[in-house]
């Protein structure tokens, strides 16, 4: 009682009381209304296999490359770039946009060396915390200046998009994308939800090896998307996470960027180097906007950089030095993309031996699919409980939507993968 | 201008993709890009193989009207200071920390701590989790509270890496946004410019509560209680731990009972900014003092620690943000939800920064000769207040200028108005802050004359 009339008692504030710890313990939380929050459902799966003690366990679940030891790797360009760079900088604030040198050597990238967007300086382009903060960024950007706008998400996609525009307050939709038949492109769909959007709508369009599915438009294609979204005055934003990864040629793997800038678009774009560099813990990456001018360059990019500066102030300095070190050395950029490449052929290596020993164990089920797909992910087409009894019987993380990193598989796990997917789908 | 003329006047390589697909075609007169008929798609009639562009199509970018955001006025300080070509130029703005010969300053420890990462074959640069690297965040917390903090202990405190103090702040008010009942947050005034941005972008509602008193150039304790105790109860506070920005007014042990009481008895949730720990005092316990003393009392805290200045590892985006929950349940649930914030945010934070900080604070070496290197960080910046008091007086300069020796931390709240420092920095090449803030880090027995000279200017001209 006396502690209760203490509390709720302004007579607290003219005492030279000292409180006794017991005081505020007779509130309770605040906070005790919270739920548990769902594990997310990619991050999550390694929380899971991290917890497995069984020896056979194989971790096939997030988009994190391994070398053929099922070893994640630090390309030799990297520990070259680090060691230059350890030490002798010292560690004051970028400025908000980002490294300007990192910046640069990212759009030259992502637009070609000599893109005259570059030259007349058209690109309104901020560092970004990879992918996911390019992302974010965007979405923020959209809310603020066009709030009325929405985003049309393909289907499937990775599940965080879904995250960051709800938490950006930009309204979706979706477009249809995958075919779960042909576990191909559906295209005329596609086309279909394309055309019916209204006009100026905003599209989220994965630049190459579409994650989760593998499942990439021709080349054909997309230039008849572009043509498409010409006529309908369609906003294009690529998500470009793999650039390098998908065939082992970042100039191969930009192509549906190009074509979309050559048919006159002013694209939006976001570039990651978690995965091509290998800097996932670095969140090294760009947003890029294109505009008609260097006059509307110059104000995109103030307002970009204004809503990076309540979230974090200014970009982390350590992966851009990183990028910029590797991509502004001719020779460490050489050692670079012979590495990617090696990284894009082990994979694409690993999806014939997968599918051959799937074909070998006799299954009757069609898995041209898994080489048909490009970049570091397969859609299985595996069901969840397919995907459960992997896990619960054979010790196989992935996705529950069935998708299997390809980087996580090794010649040493192929056999067991493809036995024990055999197992459960035959 | 129509569509052909703005055809002809893009780059070759567009016209010579657009005559290939003419060619292709078999010699179509228009310009217009062409519908092939191999497309399973529909909606045009093959044989009338040209689709008119719709009539948004001609204008140019949707964001078209976007203006030209003003220069941050902290880090656009910077910026004129970059671009003025005077051998004599001193910058006074961003708190970024400056030897006594005007150079920034990598400690000694965060080179040795970067040393033994590169040198350590077996480290990857894999993803943290969300919730940032976990021993950082253990570490992190002790820091704070105090390795023997009853809250550790008993497993009360969700910690998560975020981005230097900057993010901490963000991923707290959006999580308070989400689950907390109340969406006012009362914010001193003056602040850290950044504030009620970063609390109004995360969804809470900036508020404010009178903190800093010009007549005194000291703690405006009267306000800051009226206005506390008319808050609606429940409200969010923010205090600075130390060494307040921008004025460098903190109040006493006994102000801060008084506040500590305050809070606590209107059920207002504290939510503590940390940026400067260790650098006020040059005590990293002591500086610690008023966070420790609301969670000794068992409430509930939240607590935004940043790494920058006191580590000096300002562009690597280190910090954590902590949540002293009431039980190790809550905690755990308020991590869970933490994560949901941050995902969509960045997924996880940068590793190296981190990495740098848990190799210094797990070592008991590297963390001692941390404290050493902090102390006289913060000892160098105790010396230059009084070497500008002392100047001013020596000048004569008109008012009372003891604030300067009574404030703590990186900066000094000159009382300077707006045209004054302009006239200083037209005159003097002195680039501080509209607000009349000053970097103290930013003095050196070099400018500091220059920089007298200037405020007395100032303060007898204008």
């Amino acid at each position: 009682m006396a502690f209760r009339a203490m509390i709720s008692s302004r007579a607290i504030q003219q005492s030279n009381w000292v409180p006794s710890v017991g005081v505020a313990r007779q509130m309770s939380s605040w906070f005790g209304h919270v739920e548990p929050a769902a594990k997310d459902p990619i991050l999550g799966v390694t929380e899971a296999f991290l917890a497995d003690p069984s020896p056979d366990k194989v971790n096939v679940g997030v988009g994190a490359y391994r070398d053929d030891n099922g070893k994640p790797v630090v390309l030799e360009c990297v520990r070259e770039a680090e060691r230059r760079i350890a030490g002798n900088l010292n560690m004051e604030y970028l400025p908000m946009g980002g490294s300007s040198h990192m910046i640069e050597e990212s759009l030259k990238l992502a637009y070609g060396e000599d893109s005259d967007f570059i030259k007349d300086k058209r690109i309104a382009a901020v560092q970004a915390l990879s992918g996911t903060g390019a992302c974010r960024l965007f979405a923020d950007f959209q809310k603020r200046f066009l709030p009325d706008s929405q985003i049309y998400i393909p289907v499937p996609t990775w599940a965080n998009h879904h995250n960051i525009w709800r938490d950006a307050r930009v309204p979706q939709n979706t477009f249809r994308y995958y075919h779960a038949e042909t576990k191909g492109l559906d295209f005329s769909s596609l086309m279909e939800d394309i055309k019916n959007a209204p006009n100026g709508s905003f599209f989220l369009l994965h630049a190459c090896a579409h994650n989760p599915t593998g499942v990439d438009p021709s080349e054909e294609q997309w230039r008849e998307i572009s043509h498409v979204f010409k006529s309908k005055n369609h906003f294009p934003f690529f998500d470009m996470a793999y650039q390098g990864f998908a065939s082992g040629d970042p100039e191969r793997d930009a192509k549906a960027i190009r074509i979309f800038l050559d048919d006159g678009h002013l694209i939006g774009c976001a570039q990651s180097f978690a995965k091509n560099m290998g800097l996932y813990g670095q969140r090294a990456g760009c947003l890029s906007i294109l505009c008609d001018n260097e006059m509307e360059a110059v104000a995109v990019k103030s307002q970009l950089q204004q809503i990076g500066r309540p979230m974090y102030s200014n970009p982390p300095v350590h992966g851009a030095l990183i990028v910029s070190t590797i991509l502004g050395d001719p020779e460490l950029k050489k050692l670079w993309l012979q590495e990617v490449k090696g990284m894009a052929d082990r994979i694409i290596g690993m999806r014939t031996a997968l599918r051959d020993n799937i074909e070998k164990l006799g299954s009757p089920l069609s898995w041209e699919h898994i080489t048909n797909q490009i970049g570091m992910f397969c859609y299985s087409g595996m069901t969840p409980e397919q995907v459960n009894r992997l896990t619960n019987e054979y010790h196989i993380y992935m996705t529950r939507n069935g998708r299997i990193s390809m980087a996580g598989v090794t010649t040493g796990n192929v056999g067991y993968l493809a036995s024990a997917i055999h197992e459960v789908t035959k | 201008m129509d569509e052909a003329n703005m055809r002809v006047d893009r780059t070759s390589k567009s016209e010579r993709r657009l005559s290939t697909l003419v060619r292709h075609l078999g010699g179509l007169e228009t310009c217009s890009p062409s519908h092939t008929s191999h497309s399973s798609d529909q909606f045009e009639n093959s044989q009338n193989a040209t689709i008119s562009l719709s009539p948004m199509a001609a204008f140019g970018s949707v964001f078209a009207n976007v203006a030209q955001a003003p220069e941050d006025p902290i880090l656009g300080v910077t910026v004129a200071y970059n671009k003025d070509p005077s051998p004599l130029k001193v910058n006074l703005g961003v708190g970024a920390y400056r030897t006594e010969e005007g150079k920034p300053l990598v400690l000694n420890v965060v080179k040795k701590a970067e040393q033994s990462l590169i040198n350590d074959p077996s480290r990857f640069k894999e993803y943290l989790p969300i919730t940032g690297l976990a021993e950082f965040n253990k570490l992190s917390a002790k820091l704070i509270f105090g390795a023997d903090s009853p809250a550790i202990q008993e497993n009360r405190v969700a910690t998560v890496q975020c981005l230097s103090g900057t993010g901490s702040l963000r991923v707290g008010g959006e999580f308070l946004a989400k689950h907390y009942h109340e969406r006012s947050i009362y914010i001193p005034v003056p602040t850290w410019g950044n504030h009620p941005k970063v609390f109004m972008m995360a969804g809470l509602k900036p508020m404010s509560y009178r903190y800093y008193d010009p007549s005194t150039r000291g703690l405006d304790i009267q306000g800051l209680v009226e206005d506390l105790s008319a808050a609606p109860e429940g409200s969010i506070v923010l205090l600075h731990a130390c060494a307040h920005n921008p004025t460098g007014v903190d109040p006493t042990p006994e102000q801060w009972e008084q506040i500590r009481q305050l809070l606590r008895s209107r059920s207002l949730l504290p939510f503590f900014d940390s940026a400067y720990q260790g650098f006020a005092s040059g005590s990293l316990d002591k500086d610690a003092y008023s966070v420790r003393l609301f969670v000794a009392d068992g409430g509930e805290v939240l607590m935004a620690q940043s790494y920058a200045k006191n580590m000096g590892l300002y562009a690597e985006r280190v910090g954590a943000l902590s949540i002293v929950c009431k039980s190790a349940d809550v905690a755990g649930k308020v991590e869970s939800q933490l994560k949901l914030v941050i995902r969509p945010m960045y997924s996880n934070p940068p590793l190296h920064g981190a990495s740098i900080v848990a190799t210094i604070l797990r070592s008991p070496e590297l963390y001692h000769e941390w404290t050493v290197e902090l102390k006289a960080m913060a000892d160098r910046i105790i010396s230059m207040r009084q070497e500008l008091f002392n100047a001013l007086q020596a000048k004569g300069t008109p008012g009372d200028w003891s604030h300067i020796i009574k404030q703590i931390g990186m900066f000094t709240f000159t009382g300077l108005n707006k045209e004054q420092v302009v006239f200083m920095t037209r005159e003097y090449h002195i680039y501080m802050t509209s607000d009349g803030r000053i970097s103290m880090a930013g003095l050196n027995s070099k400018n500091l004359p220059q920089l007298a000279d200037a405020i007395h200017a100032a303060v007898t001209t204008m």
